[in-house]
């Protein structure tokens, strides 16, 4: 279609020391198009952009600019050649306001000092974009992982860039919030904006791609048109085809898995067949949180699905021990559980995967294997000395199970892939071996082939009498991964549906179904929430 | 790709990019031996030994602080009470002589407990908690000691003196930093600090008990600022009630010089003694070469500047 490409990168390699990352990549960007990189986590999609965005240099290879080599030195260089980058993990200041953060670098001035007028007023506009009804006068830190990643955006929208590069953009959001993203990107193409779009979902891809750009470890495969089905892109970029994206096998009926279980099991559940619950939570109540009722049973899988900003985060976080709640209480096998104290809930079998690796989950400057052995490091210490060889071992096996893409386990966890690190934090609660297992979003990032590994650690989880609570806005995750799901609204719990009666329109209907009611009864009691039935 | 094999071998490049204070330090002591014919002597090196064991002890402790994310500005003071209680024990209370390194050592990690315990669950900054403690303690040393040197007690005098050719301190120097990087290395305490520092809201999440690891922190830096003090008062066989004022400065720039990051989940006890000996070599030099105590404070600041500016570099490049 259009002849001349607004960016290239030519043959362009990169290394880190004496390991090559991406080998000889060519990749056009057209402009009006939306030019898709795919491939697994770890293949070098960030890696490539980053190189356009003046973060990394490449080793080899040169970048064009409308035909022209140009050096992008730094991130500054890359904005002033009219290029706007939404990095993987969210580059925001969170002491910082919203409005603060979308002009970072660039605050408006007037005589020298900050116009905090044209300053909101421009955060206003690049929200109103994507349709994010926010107080730009917010911290940046008192918003969740959603929002923040629309914040970002924003931010990179208000740069009225020629170039627009998305770096998973959607894997923290709804679908709501991706239908008014991809609204703007249309209108983008419209303007002839070239961009590059990264996600690991396929369907996304279908939506708005054009073109495809498939890599593999690091080396270009194939160009193919977005509308390649779904099963060949994923030959493609896995290199073997998969029968069943979502393997879910309900662990009611116990039965055992190959002893893969390993490591110190603390709070083990003996009661086979016991209809008790393993997780109970009665009258929850904390900020944004309402009369929360729930009751999860040994080798059940419940997804929490619910619109941003419907409290699933936080729910989760109560029940972990991340969060103080007001009132109720929260059993685990029948024990009730000390409120705000993570450690007392880890002890009793809690695991929780929060929803922001980056600033909940790891400890970026610490190796692999420790990130993934920081729950099992003080149960299996002896006299106060780290078990070293053992928790190497746990790691590694983990780290093989998951087919975590790195070249020693002893390497920062920085400088692994986005999907890759994601995967980390997962396995370091399987290899716990935690029998509640609170899921903030687990397989944010986390490419196809992976996805269906944690699934199977999911389905060990439960086969082996242990429980999930999901909180996923990946609805084919929720229809596929879960026995029921809770549908929360507004801080209370809409509705259930048991998976095989659910449907993404069910969901969604039980999704909005609090936010009409509000209106009338703005504070609403948490009498009249818990009522299941009455939505059907 | 595939290449942890490669990765085995000895990387001189890295070595000297992570050892940066090492090089500087080998730099110094060749210039100085080449500048002066006195630095290269034996007296002159165990005076360098004494001189640096000090603020080693003091500074090993401290980086269990830093690595912890915290800062402890309070270990001077501390260091002096230590010192001056135990020297009260003995010569004014008359109490056994026996325990009397015990009881320095008590109320050093009880100061730093009280500090830790601060921060923790009065959710005070650590720059503002030790800041507090700093003056809390210098205070309560003149209270016991009544403004007067006290003499210390037969053990703390040993701790200073020389055991053969070999000064004392230099040997609990070297004692306590094998413990300390055990500590560090090897166990949960250690291992803790780490996660902590690295990153609070991740180790809280995993289940780390967070406050009771900066409590802990505190704990040790106190034990150790108590040690360093009983050294410094050992040698004077006296514990003088300002002793060790600002050696806190020096004990900050040694952890710093060593290559632990002020923000927490970066550090080595091996780094901390090679950051005190630039110090002291420095020091020292300066004194040799006979340039004046004004000037030499300006050398050292600019050193400081320096080391950390250099090693900010260096992790910035390492990073991407
Ligand atoms: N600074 C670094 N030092 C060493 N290796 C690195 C560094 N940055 C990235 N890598 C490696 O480069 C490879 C490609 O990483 P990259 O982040 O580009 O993957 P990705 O395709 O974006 O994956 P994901 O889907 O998980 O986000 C990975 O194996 C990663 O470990
Ligand atoms: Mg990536």
């Amino acid at each position: 279609m259009s002849p001349q490409p607004v960016l290239t990168l030519d043959s362009v390699s990169k290394s880190f020391g004496r390991i090559e990352v991406i080998h000889d990549v060519t990749v056009d960007v057209y402009p009006g198009e939306v030019t898709v990189l795919l491939g697994e986590n770890g293949a070098g999609k960030s890696t490539l952009i980053k190189m356009i965005a003046g973060v990394h240099q490449p080793t080899s290879g040169r970048i064009l600019l409308d035909g022209e080599p140009v050096s992008i030195t730094d991130t500054k260089t890359s904005e002033s050649l009219g290029i706007a980058t939404i990095h993987q993990e969210l580059n925001l200041v969170p002491s910082m306001t919203v409005a603060e953060n979308i002009t970072l670098g660039r605050t408006p001035r007037r005589f020298g000092v900050i116009n905090r007028a044209e300053m909101r007023r421009i955060a206003r506009d690049a929200l109103a974009q994507i349709g994010l009804d926010l107080d730009v006068d917010t911290h940046v830190g008192e918003l969740g992982i959603a929002r923040q990643q629309l914040v970002e955006i924003a931010k990179a929208l208000s740069l009225d860039a020629r170039i627009l590069i998305l770096d998973e953009p959607t894997a923290a959001l709804t679908t709501s919030e991706i239908e008014a993203l991809f609204d703007v990107v249309r209108d983008l193409k419209a303007k002839n904006v070239g961009m590059v779009f990264i996600s690991h979902h396929l369907d996304e891809i279908a939506a708005i791609g054009d073109r495809v750009n498939v890599l593999r470890d690091g080396g270009f495969v194939a160009q193919v048109p977005a509308t390649t089905d779904e099963d060949e892109l994923i030959r493609l970029m896995v290199g073997r085809s998969i029968d069943k994206q979502f393997p879910r096998e309900p662990g009611v009926t116990v039965q055992n898995t190959p002893g893969d279980g390993d490591a110190a099991a603390p709070g083990s559940t003996a009661g086979s067949g016991a209809a008790q619950p393993l997780l109970e939570v009665k009258g929850l109540n904390a900020d944004g949180l309402r009369g929360i009722d729930l009751s999860v049973r040994p080798g059940e899988v419940v997804a929490l699905a619910g619109l941003m900003g419907a409290g699933r985060t936080e729910l989760l976080r109560c029940l972990a021990g991340a969060d103080h709640y007001a009132s109720g209480e929260v059993r685990v096998n029948g024990r009730k559980l000390k409120p705000y104290d993570v450690a007392a809930a880890t002890r009793a079998g809690v695991g929780h995967v929060p929803e922001d690796r980056k600033t909940q989950g790891l400890v970026l400057d610490a190796s692999v294997a420790e990130n993934i052995g920081y729950a099992t490091m003080g149960a299996t210490s002896r006299f106060g000395l780290v078990d070293r060889r053992g928790q190497k071992a746990r790691a590694e096996k983990i780290a093989e199970r998951l087919r975590i893409r790195m070249d020693s386990i002893e390497q920062p966890i920085r400088s692994l892939s986005g999907g890759n690190q994601q995967k980390a934090v997962f396995g370091r609660w399987f290899s716990a071996g935690s029998k509640v297992l609170l899921l903030d979003e687990p397989t944010r990032g986390v490419d196809v082939g992976a996805k269906v590994e944690i699934y199977e650690l999911i389905n060990e989880i439960t086969a082996g009498g242990g429980c999930v609570l999901m909180a996923s806005s990946d609805l084919p995750e929720v229809l596929g991964m879960s026995d029921r799901v809770l549908v929360m609204s507004q801080g209370t719990i809409a509705g259930e549906l048991p998976t095989a009666e659910a449907t993404q329109d069910s969901i969604m209907q039980l999704a909005v179904s609090n936010v009409h009611r509000d209106e009338e009864e703005p504070h609403a009691a948490s009498a009249d929430t818990g009522d299941e039935g009455a939505t059907a | 790709m595939n290449a942890a094999a490669k990765q085995r071998h000895f990387d001189l490049k890295s070595f000297l990019a992570n050892n940066g204070a090492l090089v500087g330090l080998v730099v110094l002591c060749i210039a100085l031996w080449i500048a002066t014919p006195h630095f290269l002597t034996g007296p002159n090196l165990m005076n360098i030994g004494i001189q640096v064991s000090t603020i080693a002890v003091m500074a090993f402790g401290l980086t269990f602080v830093i690595v912890a994310a915290g800062i402890d500005l309070s270990v001077g003071s501390v260091a002096a009470l230590s010192a001056m209680v135990s020297a009260y024990w003995t010569t004014t209370a008359g109490l056994p002589d026996g325990v009397s390194i015990l009881v320095g050592l008590a109320v050093g990690a009880m100061s730093g407990l009280v500090t830790g315990m601060m921060s923790a669950y009065g959710k005070l900054p650590t720059f503002i908690a030790s800041l507090a403690m700093l003056t809390i303690v210098r205070g309560l040393t003149l209270v016991v000691s009544d403004g007067r040197p006290i003499s210390t007690s037969e053990s703390v005098s040993f701790l200073g003196s020389n055991l053969g050719p070999v000064p004392m301190p230099i040997i609990v120097m070297v004692v306590t930093g094998l413990i300390a990087a055990f500590v560090l290395n090897r166990t949960i305490i250690g291992k803790n600090a780490f996660a902590v520092g690295g990153n609070t809201e991740a180790a809280r999440l995993s289940g780390i008990p967070v406050k009771r690891v900066l409590v802990t922190v505190f704990a040790i830096s106190g034990l150790f600022a108590g040690l360093a003090g009983m050294l410094l008062a050992g040698r004077l066989d006296s514990a003088q009630p300002t002793l060790a004022t600002g050696y806190e400065l020096d004990a900050i720039a040694a952890v710093v010089i060593g290559g632990a990051s002020l923000a927490g989940g970066v550090g080595r006890i091996s780094g901390t003694l090679v950051g005190a000996l630039v110090l002291a070599v420095i020091r020292n030099g300066l004194n040799l070469l006979s340039v004046s105590s004004f000037w030499q404070q300006v050398v050292i600041g600019v050193v400081i500047a320096l080391a950390v500016g250099f090693d900010v570099i260096r992790r910035k490049n390492v990073r991407h």
